[in-house]
């Protein structure tokens, strides 16, 4: 079936009225998405450590219990990361929602396939893994319907959502990672941040 | 043998809640066994059991960016699973304290366990770790107290590894009997 959801506009659609969500954007193109849809501060856009985004999601989640934490990745990032969705699945935070954007491909080394392409369906892993709720998303109602699930309802909730598998213009958040973990804590715990 | 000598989990255990940390990662290994019994028993800790080391170091990175201290436990042949991750700690200074139990180092018996246990220190050094040793078990309190000053005062990467001399497994059976 071919995928006719663009990523951006998914991405924009999720963090659009954020209001207090805390962000995980997954390296590559999902950093990019989240970029585009708007810098913030209470994004961590990673730009390395592939594999790691569902962990830090759950490390801010448990931390911060009163907290909406969505983690943007891709599918190729959460592929490296699949023993975190069994770690998640225990663990079982209420306020921690993944969004998979699956273009079925490594966007930043050429568009290569990843085993979403042939069939891995990430959505029946984190249902097998003990995820409050888990979908597979590829019309724009069942989009709709995915990002009211991952912005509220109770988690942990997983969505993939198959997207067009697309080149699009670079938005890039800062590099400097000291900076980026500094802005997000300042953000998040005030000034306060800055002495801890 | 006093009592800190002997009971050098629960003084550890100690240490790390006198410096606030409330998040527990952890890959089970026999030498942080009743470590682990002690924070899985602690309603004010949150014990969180991972498939590989590497989840930790996300974990503790996101443990932090909360605001909330934690510690990663493993055994040596962990450190080589978190090698990638610690790019990150590196590049954004996150504050990390991980306890690592050695394996492969004094009196191994499973000569699998050489190769990493060999390399635990030169690997977390090329990463940017800073490398602390307890090698008795009277000074692992004191030791973890120390890293704990370093990660959270001066925001370092700090492995603490505690011998084989400590943990005293000396066969596959006595490990199997524990």
């Amino acid at each position: 079936m071919t995928a006719t959801l663009r990523r951006r506009d998914v991405v924009r659609a999720l963090l659009e009225g954020r209001d207090g969500l805390l962000v995980v954007a997954g390296l590559g193109s999902t950093a990019w998405d989240c970029t585009a849809a708007a810098d913030s501060a209470l994004t961590f856009p990673m730009w390395g450590a592939m594999g790691a985004a569902a962990a830090t999601g759950l490390g801010l989640a448990l931390a911060q219990p009163e907290r909406r934490v969505l983690v943007v990745t891709g599918d190729g990032e959460m592929l490296m990361g699949l023993g975190s969705l069994a770690t998640i699945g225990v663990e079982r935070p209420a306020n921690l929602a993944i969004a998979v954007i699956d273009n079925e491909r490594y966007g930043e080394t050429g568009m290569q396939a990843t085993h979403t392409a042939h069939g891995v369906d990430l959505a029946a892993i984190a249902r097998a893994c003990g995820f409050a709720q888990a979908m597979l998303v590829r019309t724009a109602a069942e989009s709709e319907e995915a990002r009211r699930a991952l912005l509220c309802a109770p988690g942990p909730v997983l969505a993939q959502i198959k997207v067009v598998p697309e080149k699009l213009p670079l938005v890039l958040p800062p590099r400097d990672g000291g900076l980026l973990r500094a802005r997000f804590r300042r953000a998040l715990l005030g000034p306060a941040a800055d002495l801890q | 043998m006093s009592e800190a000598a002997r009971d050098w989990p629960a003084a550890l255990y100690a240490a790390l809640k006198a410096a606030g940390v409330r998040i527990a990662g952890y890959v089970p290994d026999a030498g942080h066994k009743r470590l682990i019994e002690l924070a899985r028993a602690d309603p004010a800790m949150r014990a969180v059991a991972l498939t590989t080391e590497e989840e930790g170091i996300g974990l503790a990175a996101g443990a932090w960016l909360g605001g909330a201290r934690s510690v990663l436990l493993m055994q040596s042949s962990g450190v080589g699973n978190c090698v990638n991750a610690l790019g990150m700690v590196r590049e954004c200074r996150f504050p990390l304290l991980m306890l690592v139990t050695m394996r492969g180092e004094f009196g191994e018996f499973n000569p699998w366990q050489v190769p990493m246990g060999q390399a635990t220190r030169p690997v977390l050094e090329a990463m940017g770790v800073v490398v602390q040793e307890a090698q008795r078990p009277e000074e692992v309190a004191g030791a973890a107290e120390a890293a704990a000053r370093l990660v959270w005062g001066s925001y370092c990467a700090v492995a603490l590894l505690i011998s084989q001399r400590v943990i005293g497994i000396k066969s596959f059976q006595e490990q199997a009997a524990q």
